[in-house]
């Protein structure tokens, strides 16, 4: 569906107030990768490391510096409105509803737009009125929705004609917790049952961990990790922290098999591998405990831990 | 290219429907627009006030090029006045969202902002032209009506196209809008006047490189059958709608050049 090879994009800024000067700026350099049709897959990263410039180089907006890249069968800066058709696109900070209209008069114009054939609009139309429950807002004007509203209307016009292909830039950014999960349900939805792709950019590792298999992770515009999350927690996520509270400050314990990694008056912080309990018990046998917990690494931290080791 | 035309009308249409939900503010506007283009027009009042004739244009002639000029330049407004707003689409990346669109890129921006109340220029500009003839008695021929006709549209699409191609400068500089503008409205306010009372470098200016001269100037002498006072080729008079179609080819160029230049914006 999707076939990227060695993709560079480079922007020249100009710095400086008197002398001007040329900087080259590499915001995506040799980036190769491929996503399978049916695929749901999500593309993570810190502010600026390359993630909306690549998904603007597979939707044709940006033309790449270098590389070659592929998305159904078409080169999207030279095939644009071809790739258009059978894409849809839906970016978190950009509106493409008509703020003046009516959701329903935006969805009519976007039918227009995109000439899709009565019949299968009404068909789609009723399907996402339903799961993205539209219904109360349909005829409101779109400057007057709620966030949480605008964005199941954004997702419902990247929708309606129907594409093979779905890029989202950020989907859930700034929605509150019912709305996340109402959106993350209608995607994996639409994935599952339509067999539709989809790419995702997201800040939110919530939306990672409960709708993708796979993770591309980019940092200073290179592909720092290609392949599934579960591969991912065990190569990085294999550690776990144990809490405990002692009876009193004590110096950091020096336990085998073990690492203290905080300490925090009675309470320290100790990294380890393998079984809990056995380090439970030595832990135990040298120190006087009140209480103990045990932190599973969540993907933040081992992004965190990939980033800085990249 | 009919099917464009139709969803033009449609993007129109609705944007129409939106505005006229307010209809009393909607006829205020218009009204307020079609009474303040009449301070453009008093100044010209005020120089004839001075002196009988302007090079070789008594005042009535020049209200006539006024209202050709008017009339081009507020139904290019009509249609993308929007333009103005242009390079706040390119520097918040709202531009992002054409491109992912099946659509011509220009064309999205076409029906992207209509707003009914810049009519009340081109009524104004209509009642000027109404006036310039009842008191010009033209000899009217059915080349002089032809040529008349065919000046309004001629001169929208050369105007526009002098939009377009200076709106492009917001794919580089992101904020040339006030840039833009010298060209634009400073275009048109230039072209109300006769271009011969200008010196040599900026009626070449004016004729050859942005062609506004084509807009009314031109047209306008042949209606008005007058000499060319600058002499220069009769064929010069008809030639609009041949400009017309080099220019929209010429911005067609531009806009396709810059739109393979956009950066987007982070985020």
């Amino acid at each position: 569906m999707i076939e990227v090879e060695h993709l560079a994009k480079r922007f020249v800024v100009r710095r400086g107030r008197f002398r001007r000067q040329r900087h080259v700026v590499e915001a995506v350099k040799d980036i190769s990768f491929r996503v399978e049709r049916g695929e749901l897959l999500g593309y993570l990263g810190p502010n600026g490391a390359g993630k909306s410039t690549t998904i603007k180089m597979l939707t044709g907006i940006l033309v790449p510096s270098d590389g070659r890249v592929s998305v159904a069968g078409l080169t999207p800066s030279r095939q644009r409105i071809e790739l258009a058709k059978r894409i849809g696109a839906m970016f978190g900070q950009r509106i493409q509803l008509w703020w003046d209209l009516p959701l329903l008069d935006s969805f009519e114009l976007l039918r227009h737009i995109y000439k899709v054939p009565a019949d299968r609009y009404r068909t789609n139309l009723a399907r996402f009125r339903d799961v993205l429950d539209l219904d109360p807002f349909l005829h409101t004007p779109v400057r007057q929705l709620s966030l949480g509203q605008r964005i199941r209307g954004e997702l419902t016009a990247s929708m309606l004609h129907g594409p093979e292909l779905l890029f989202l830039d950020e989907p859930t950014i700034g929605l509150d917790v019912v709305a996340k999960q109402r959106v993350r349900d209608f995607l994996i939805e639409i994935n599952r049952e339509d067999g539709v792709t989809v790419l995702l950019t997201t800040h939110d590792l919530g939306d990672i961990e409960r709708m993708c298999d796979r993770l591309l992770v980019i940092d200073h515009g290179s592909l720092i990790w290609d392949g599934g999350i579960a591969e991912l927690r065990e190569r990085y996520g294999a550690e776990r922290t144990l809490i405990v509270d002692l009876e009193e400050p004590a110096p950091p314990l020096e336990i085998p098999g073990a690492r203290v990694e905080r300490v925090d008056g009675p309470r320290q912080w100790l990294r380890f591998r393998g079984s809990a309990s056995e380090l439970t018990a030595r832990v135990a046998a040298s120190a006087r405990l009140v209480d103990l917990q045990i932190a599973e690494t969540d993907i933040e931290e081992i992004v965190r831990r990939i980033y800085s080791e990249a | 290219m009919g099917d464009a035309v139709l969803l033009w009308g449609r993007l129109v249409g609705a944007q129409i429907r939106s505005q006229a939900q307010y209809r009393v503010s909607l006829v205020l506007e218009i009204l307020g627009a079609f009474l303040l283009s009449f301070i453009d027009f008093l100044a010209i009042v005020v120089i004839f006030h001075n002196t009988p004739r302007l090079a070789e244009w008594n005042v009535q002639e020049v209200a006539f090029l006024y209202a050709l000029s008017s009339i081009s330049f507020a139904l290019t407004d009509l249609l993308i006045g929007h333009l103005d707003q242009f390079p706040q689409k390119i520097r918040d990346g709202n531009f992002d969202i054409m491109l992912v669109r099946p659509r011509g890129t220009l064309f999205q921006v076409l029906g992207s902002d209509f707003q009914m109340r810049r009519l009340g220029k081109a009524f104004q500009g209509i009642a000027v032209l109404a006036y310039a003839l009842s008191v010009l008695h033209v000899h009217w021929t059915i080349a002089r009506l032809a040529v008349l006709l065919v000046s309004v549209p001629a001169g929208v699409v050369i105007f526009a196209s002098v939009w377009v191609v200076f709106g492009c400068m917001a794919f580089w500089t992101t904020d040339g809008g006030e840039f833009t503008n010298a060209f634009t409205y400073g275009g048109s306010f230039l072209a109300q006047y006769p271009i011969d009372i200008y010196s040599a470098w900026l009626r070449r200016f004016l004729a050859y490189a942005v062609p506004l001269a084509f807009v009314c100037y031109f047209p306008a002498l042949f209606v008005l059958g007058k000499h060319d006072p600058l002499g220069l080729p009769r064929g010069l008079q008809v030639v609009s709608p041949a400009v017309a179609v080099v220019a929209t080819v010429v911005a067609g160029c531009a806009w396709r050049f810059a739109v393979r230049h956009y950066r987007s914006a982070g985020g």
